[in-house]
């Protein structure tokens, strides 16, 4: 008996429910984003004129994302999908094929100049990598590493300067979308182009506050390129450090000796997620830890990076907060 | 040859600070091993190394990765199981065996399902496999307090331990020692679990306990001859598998215990004491 009222009450909602979605459908424009920095990003320039639903969430990570039925319901009732190309979406042609999404996908990133980056395969970083670093030094390995490609770097948001050319874009596609709306989206966009340039001077102030010899960090976080590039910030990667959780003894003493080597003044290695292993790091280098760099993903509505501006604030935040004194 | 044992502990204080830890849980743990082994309770350590999980899970879970919140935690649960399992196996039907069978199923999958609740696979990951690579000074004290009290209380209390093992209906006719003994033995137990805890994590910890000790018998005839022997094998076995994961980039844990393994495999084939090749041989004369 209860059972049966609570369905009911349950059936009620969703009509009701139902209703007030279609009704907020007719008039708003129905954006789906790949990951959260684009949902922010379309937020920002589509205004109360455009309903923004985001693929991968706050905190995901879209390059092991895989979509679920729902994500293609969702795709097939959208009209226009701001995705970030450059290869940053692997899953995106099968979710595309699944959903049978008919609208307009928008690449944020075309127009940007690409970075390249290695693409690891299975290997491993093992011994014959670091052979392979003694032998020929460091310019030449990529080539005879098999299982390593060149391919674009697709985190070209990371600088500011993109950041602008992603604003275009999704301008763009939204009046492609909305024709009405024109106006609208090119107010917004307009103000919100004007606040990156402020942030982009702002960023560039902060790291020059820095003595030059201190502007290098070591990462293992692969997704700085773009901003190291455009702020002039030297980004070390980890030699050969595999990616596995357990780390081993060499791992651990190849960045230590890498850290002491470059003078390193900070090390922000994220995969190495055990904090005690950073401590020993940190301990034995004299290096500082930085804290979490976002790159892929903001955080929540609470957290320190909701949104694409406030996850350079934050970064740039952590970054002099470990590279200044 | 000499420089490439030594250089990786010459150049990195966390290679250093390693082989302290090692060389501590390699005199404490495996004595505890040989006894367990003598009393036929081989597979208690390994319960006991299962039944710690849950306690340092919550410890994780209140407390994040801190030394002390999962060391006390460890220890408080390890001791429960273990004070239960006995009492279950004194008041009702079913064995210390297969009390013990229970006990260890259920901490383990509770203790899965706390660090989850908390944090990734990668957390549990170093719950599960600690990080001999991070010993940091409050880690290594404690490492060194617990195999200072394990040896000293050993020493106390080794004759009737050792009563215990081989007669106990005599160590009861003539003294009222004997549930002491046992219970302070297992608290030895669970003490030597939670220090192995840190550096190896609750897997591994068993191993560098039994292995050694299980080896050790075909190497000595009594007890005494034992417990420097796996002393010894642990020691050796240990240092091997830091040098290993520093040449050969393995993960450390596994590497040192798998070493531990090899000592034991070696024993069981070359040992002087029942090894599996002098069966083969012809006896000598005046061999019994």
């Amino acid at each position: 008996m209860k059972h049966r009222v609570l369905m009911q009450i349950g059936l009620a909602l969703t009509v009701l429910l139902g209703f007030a979605d279609s009704a907020e459908a007719a008039d708003k424009v129905k954006a789906v984003a790949s990951f959260s920095i684009l949902g922010d990003m379309i937020s920002q320039v589509g205004g109360d004129r455009v309903e923004v639903v985001t693929l991968v969430g706050p905190d995901g990570d879209a390059h092991v994302f895989s979509p679920t039925p729902a994500d293609a319901k969702t795709l097939a009732g959208a009209d226009v999908f701001f995705v970030n190309g450059l290869g940053f979406e692997g899953w995106l042609q099968r979710l595309e094929k699944a959903s049978g999404f008919k609208g307009r996908v928008v690449v944020t990133s075309d127009g940007v100049k690409p970075l390249t980056m290695e693409e690891e395969g299975h290997h491993h970083g093992g011994e014959d990598h670091a052979h392979a670093d003694h032998a020929k030094g460091h310019d030449d390995d990529e080539d005879d590493e098999e299982d390593e490609e060149e391919v674009d770097d697709p985190h070209a948001w990371q600088d500011l300067a993109n950041g602008k050319i992603y604003v275009g874009n999704i301008r763009d596609g939204l009046i492609a979308a909305d024709p009405e709306g024109r106006a609208t989206y090119e107010a917004n966009a307009a103000n919100y182009l004007e606040r990156l340039a402020k942030e982009d001077a702002a960023v560039r102030a902060a790291l020059a506050t820095l003595p030059e010899a201190r502007r290098k960090i070591i990462t293992s976080h692969d997704a700085f390129n773009y901003f190291g590039m455009a702020y002039g910030l030297e980004i070390v990667a980890p030699e050969g450090v595999s990616t596995e959780s357990e780390a081993s003894a060499k791992d651990v003493a190849k960045i230590i000796r890498q850290i002491k080597a470059d003078k390193i003044p900070a090390v922000f290695v994220e995969n190495i997620t055990d904090r005690r292993l950073l401590d020993q790091i940190a301990r034995e280098t004299g290096a500082k830890i930085g804290g979490t760099l976002y790159s892929d993903a903001l955080s929540g509505p609470d957290g320190p990076a909701p949104t694409y501006l406030d996850m350079f604030r934050h970064n740039v935040g952590a970054l002099t907060a470990a590279l200044s004194s | 040859m000499i420089d490439a044992l030594t250089q990786p502990f010459a150049e990195f204080a966390f290679m250093r600070r390693a082989l302290i830890g090692c060389l501590a849980l390699s005199l404490s743990a495996p004595p505890i091993g040989v006894f367990l082994v003598l009393r036929r309770m081989s597979l208690m350590g390994d319960v006991m190394g299962h039944a710690i999980l849950p306690g340092a899970a919550i410890g994780f879970l209140l407390a994040g990765l801190s030394l002390f919140a999962m060391s006390l935690g460890a220890f408080a649960s390890g001791l429960a199981v273990a004070l239960a399992a006995g009492l279950v196996a004194r008041t009702t039907i079913l064995r210390e065996d297969a009390s013990l069978a229970g006990f260890y199923l259920v901490s383990l999958a509770l203790g899965v399902l706390i660090v989850s609740m908390r944090g990734s696979n990668v957390d549990l990951l170093h719950v599960l496999f600690g990080t001999v690579l991070a010993l940091d000074d409050a880690a290594i004290l404690l490492l060194a307090a617990i195999a200072t009290v394990s040896l000293a209380t050993l020493a106390i209390i080794y004759r009737p331990l050792v009563l215990e093992c081989f007669d106990p209906q005599f160590l009861r006719s003539i003294s009222n020692l004997s549930s002491p003994t046992h219970l302070i033995f297992l608290v030895l137990v669970v003490l030597n679990l939670v220090a192995g805890f840190q550096a190896l994590g609750t897997l591994m910890a068993v191993g560098i306990m039994l292995l050694p000790a299980v080896a050790a018998r075909f190497w000595a005839a009594d007890v005494s001859g034992m417990i420097p022997v796996a002393m010894g094998g642990a020691f050796v076995s240990s240092v091997t598998g830091l040098l290993l994961s520093y040449y050969a980039n393995l993960p450390t844990g596994p590497a040192i215990i798998l070493l531990c393994g090899v000592f034991y495999l070696v024993s069981l084939v070359v040992g002087v004491r029942g090894g599996l090749v002098w069966g083969l041989l012809p006896r000598k004369h005046l061999e019994a």
